[in-house]
């Protein structure tokens, strides 16, 4: 099981506390479907798809992203018990939504990458290590249900 | 995976707007793996690794100038780092899942300097540009 020092904790709910969830959400989702166009396979239902800039323009990823970021915040708040707060979800990712957790290791590092991207000097080496151990939880804790 | 006349575009446009900064960006590409990969370390034991390295400014440097050379021959990539490709096979031995650790904190470090210019479609271009150097250097590896 992933542990969080306290420094990590401080560094994830600092940077945290800063990001627009719709904004940060939406891009992250964007930049996965465009720099890995097969993870477009989810997403057939979203309407156009065609291009970077209809896939950065697309309502329903906005939409989608904010809801996959929205649920990373809760996961933020429970860091010392991943695995059952995303119990439920992992169950609906391989019972519903049938994907392989490639895709959460994928996503995550868009998410550092988009995060890199928006907070510029505060985005050290230390902040990244942080983030990087919580994307790694998250997507494991994301895949302890898979069967 | 191939790269498109718009990805080679993309790649050569962001190279060039780095600038004289590649070395300094392939520096914290390091660091940035370094300190978020620890294993990474273990190919650089005779290194001092710790911030403001001088022996990891010489070798981002390094990185930096053979990834300039690479931009400029992308219609070529395994003529152009065959040298080196021979060197991480029969020399170095790095393990290949390290290059994807290194690919991605130099994606880290270029959102993190030029965030206006790292658009969604130069992100994506550059992503295939350093997978495609990845798998030409450990091409040789049996």
């Amino acid at each position: 099981m992933v542990n969080f020092t306290a420094e990590e904790k401080g560094l994830i709910n600092g940077l945290w506390s800063k990001v627009n969830v719709e904004d940060i959400g939406g891009e992250a989702l964007g930049r996965l479907l465009v720099v890995y166009p097969w993870t477009q396979r989810f997403f057939d239902s979203f309407g156009n798809l065609s291009s970077a800039s209809a896939i950065m323009g697309n309502p329903r990823v906005k939409a989608h992203g904010k809801k996959v970021l929205t649920s990373f915040g809760e996961a933020i708040k429970n860091l010392d018990n991943l695995k059952s707060a995303l119990a439920k979800l992992s169950e609906l990712h391989c019972d519903k939504l049938h994907v392989d957790p490639e895709n959460f290791k994928l996503l995550g590092n868009v998410l550092v990458i988009v995060l890199a991207g928006h907070f510029g000097k505060e985005f050290t080496p230390e902040m990244q290590a942080a983030w990087q151990k919580l994307v790694v939880g998250v997507a494991t804790a994301l895949s302890h249900k898979y069967h | 995976m191939v790269l498109s006349a718009k990805d080679k575009t993309n790649i050569s446009e962001a190279w060039g707007k780095i600038g004289g900064h590649a070395g300094e960006y392939g520096a914290e590409a390091l660091e940035r793996m370094f300190f978020v990969y620890p294993t990474t370390k273990t190919y650089f034991p005779h290194f001092d690794v710790s911030h403001g390295s001088a022996q990891v400014k010489g070798h981002g440097k390094k990185v930096a100038d053979a990834l300039t050379n690479a931009v400029g021959h992308l219609d070529d990539l395994p003529g152009a780092l065959s040298a080196l490709s021979d060197l991480h096979a029969h020399k170095l031995r790095v393990d290949p899942v390290n290059f994807k650790l290194l690919s991605h904190c130099l994606l880290v470090t270029l959102a993190n300097h030029h965030p206006a210019d790292f658009t969604p479609a130069v992100h994506a271009s550059l992503d295939k540009f350093f997978a495609s150097v990845s798998t030409v250097l450990t091409s040789k590896y049996r």
